[in-house]
């Protein structure tokens, strides 16, 4: 018996030695990103960013002396699809930590079953508050829609000088939604009125009935939260109704094809973001030569630069947590401190938001141009 | 007023676009007795078609414009005729349910054969018709708003005149009434299909460009909104019935301006889709359709 016994005990002792060996390959990291459908834009953008932060760790050795393997599912920019992704690459891929999505919608779907099985979870650029509301292990790198809300309320009405403002708001993002709520509490509060408040869907291309009750309402500015899609279209379709006054709205507009599509219309309206290459950094310029020098010149937006911070993050708490196990990263990424990533400095406060300033951008000449920073 | 008018005025030409989609889901049905899922893709097609024309054409000018046109309309009748020949053909004869989810399944093939070989991310379609804008005492009515309102028109009046008043036209109708009769009679059953579904394709492909032109944002999957609001079109005028589809087009796209443009914006699918389930319990057969009793 005790022969057997002891051979037992070494078979197990050896199946578990290998068992470790190969899961000392590799430290999986999910990420799963809007890379077809929709909001692409944001998605490819943020994917890049995050592509690229894995690389430069790996390039330097990984983190606790092994190789990160990040798993990217596409989620198609469609509702549903990014818990069953979600699911996967925890039951199916068992990876350490998760990272995503851009858009609000679907971090909200994703973080229930995150905070279920212990993983921690980053979203890049998820700002509506709710998202990290979910349970203690979801977490995001930017600011969130209060403040960016404020941020364009103060604009409108102190930069801008605007009184009159309409507002329309996508229904069926969370996004959207909370934006415009905040907006209009610190617009009223600073003495502005909202004289009307009209509603679209995402997916919608034609503005024309919401836009011309609001050219019936006499306004100085409208305030459009929402994605860059519709908000192209909604600008060329006020330009041709004869609405001269200025269009603005919050980081869903940032994405090159606000320009390609909206062309002439979107000149001269606005939006708040994250982070502008033209920043006048260390930090920033760096990684605007080393993004360029990966993706043919590509000059990084907010989406990669928050994909890019959200992945630092993520490799510097595993590193700081000395484990790949799901609390213990938990616990390394609450504590983050004074983090300097591309996008400001990062810390997380206890509910596991970070404090960080926002930039102004202005449409100009077929460019996106640097306008003010507004601190938190 | 003014705001009254000009709401009528963005109806009016939403509602011609819906119209122009739902010609073809009905003429399909008139013929074939089967709902053409995959024609809302063919819309799609036409709008890359013009996209892809547009490019080598003079932007700006009508003639350039409408030749972008005909292009998407050449190109769809055909993709629309060898759909038919390549899928449904083979299945002629078969329960309506395999033909139902055959057309799902082509439809889904055309959405992300698109994805692939166009991709995902939305293309800024080229202004190919003049941007001009005419404002007449405070009502605005840019060029493309005009132009798919007078385009569609003709469109629907040369289809009227084809259907009634040529020889093809009759043995569409013939085919329609029954089709066992129209082929003892002499009538070319497989030239009528293939005929009606490139009619219909040509003209899912000129709404294509006409959407495209006021909305210019495309992307693979553009057709699936405004096919599923001129399936409802179709049905709201009863299907089958080409008057039908016009007049149900314009009444959806009336409510969904006037309802946008209200109050209660967050509920305008709601609206429009109560108002289909109206008009079907008090007219199953839609508006101007004839209620057929089922034979057994």
């Amino acid at each position: 018996m005790p022969r057997i016994h002891r051979a037992i005990v070494a078979a197990l002792a050896a199946a578990a030695l290998a068992g470790a060996a190969s899961a000392q390959d590799t430290i999986k990291i999910g990420e799963y990103a809007s890379l077809t459908g929709k909001e692409a834009a944001f998605g490819t953008s943020s994917h890049n960013g995050t592509l690229m932060a894995v690389e430069e760790a790996n390039a330097g050795g990984g983190v606790l002396g092994r190789q990160i393997d990040l798993i990217t599912e596409d989620d198609r920019s469609t509702s549903g699809e990014a818990a069953t992704i979600v699911k996967k690459l925890i039951s199916r891929d068992k990876v350490v930590g998760i990272l995503g999505e851009v858009a609000s919608s679907r971090s909200l779907e994703a973080a229930p079953i995150c905070q279920a099985y212990k993983r921690p979870m980053i979203s890049p650029s998820s700002t509506n508050p709710k998202v990290t509301q979910i349970g203690n292990y979801i977490f995001r790198v930017c600011f969130i829609d209060p403040f960016q809300g404020t941020v364009m309320a103060k604009f409108a009405k102190d930069t801008l000088k605007l009184h009159r403002v309409a507002l329309l708001t996508s229904v069926s993002s969370a996004y959207s939604v909370g934006l415009a709520k905040y907006f209009k509490e610190r617009f009223i509060a600073d003495g502005g009125e909202i004289v009307i408040e009209q509603k679209f869907t995402e997916g919608d291309k034609d503005f024309n009935a919401q836009l011309t009750a609001i050219k019936a309402a006499d306004v100085d500015g409208i305030f459009v939260p929402g994605y860059y899609t519709e908000a192209a279209l909604i600008c060329r379709q006020a330009r041709e109704l004869e609405i001269t006054v200025p269009l603005f709205g919050g980081d869903g507009w940032e994405a090159p094809e606000l320009i390609s599509i909206g062309g002439a219309a979107v000149e001269g309206c606005y939006y708040s973001t994250h982070y502008s290459p033209q920043v006048d950094s260390p930090v920033v310029k760096s990684f605007v030569a080393r993004f360029g020098a990966r993706y043919d010149g590509t000059v990084p937006d907010a989406m990669a630069a928050l994909g890019y911070d959200s992945a630092k993050v993520m490799i510097d708490a595993i590193r700081r947590a000395g484990s790949t196990e799901g609390p213990a990263i938990r616990d390394a990424i609450a504590a983050t401190s004074g983090y300097e990533g591309v996008t400001g400095t990062t810390t997380m406060d206890k509910d596991r938001n970070p404090t960080k300033a926002a930039v102004v951008i202005e449409v100009m000449g077929g460019k996106f141009k640097f306008v003010q920073s507004v601190a938190p | 007023m003014t705001e009254f008018i000009q709401q009528l005025l963005n109806g009016l030409s939403l509602g011609a676009i819906y119209a122009l989609i739902a010609l073809g889901y009905t003429m399909v049905y008139g013929v074939l007795r089967f709902i053409n899922f995959a024609h809302s893709d063919v819309f799609m097609v036409g709008a890359f078609i013009g996209y892809f024309a547009g490019e080598h054409l003079p932007h700006g000018t009508v003639l350039g414009g409408l030749a972008a046109m005909a292009a998407a309309m050449a190109g769809c009748a055909l993709l629309g005729m060898l759909i038919e020949r390549l899928v449904y053909r083979p299945l002629r004869g078969c329960p309506t349910l395999n033909v139902l989810i055959t057309a799902i399944g082509m439809s889904l093939f055309l959405e992300y054969t698109g994805q692939l070989v166009f991709g995902a991310t939305p293309r800024a379609f080229p202004q190919i018709f003049p941007s001009r804008v005419f404002a007449v005492h405070g009502l605005i009515i840019s060029m493309n708003q005009l132009i798919v309102i007078v385009v569609a028109t003709i469109l629907m009046i040369a289809l009227q005149v084809a259907v009634y008043g040529t020889k093809i036209g009759t043995a569409m109708r013939a085919v329609a009434l029954n089709p066992k009769a129209a082929q003892l009679v002499g009538v070319n059953i497989d030239v009528v299909i293939s005929f009606t579904f490139g009619l219909g394709s040509a003209l899912a492909g000129a709404g294509g460009v006409l959407y495209a032109v006021n909305y210019p944002s495309i992307d693979p999957l553009m057709g699936v909104v405004p096919g599923l609001k001129a399936f409802v079109a179709a049905v709201l005028g009863g299907v089958g019935n080409i008057p039908g589809a016009a007049l149900g087009a314009l009444i959806l796209g009336m409510v969904e301006t006037f309802v946008d443009g209200s109050r209660w914006s967050t509920y305008k699918d709601a609206i429009a889709f109560a108002i289909l389930i109206g008009i079907l319990l008090f007219r199953p057969a839609g508006l101007l359709g004839r209620f057929t009793a089922e034979k057994v």
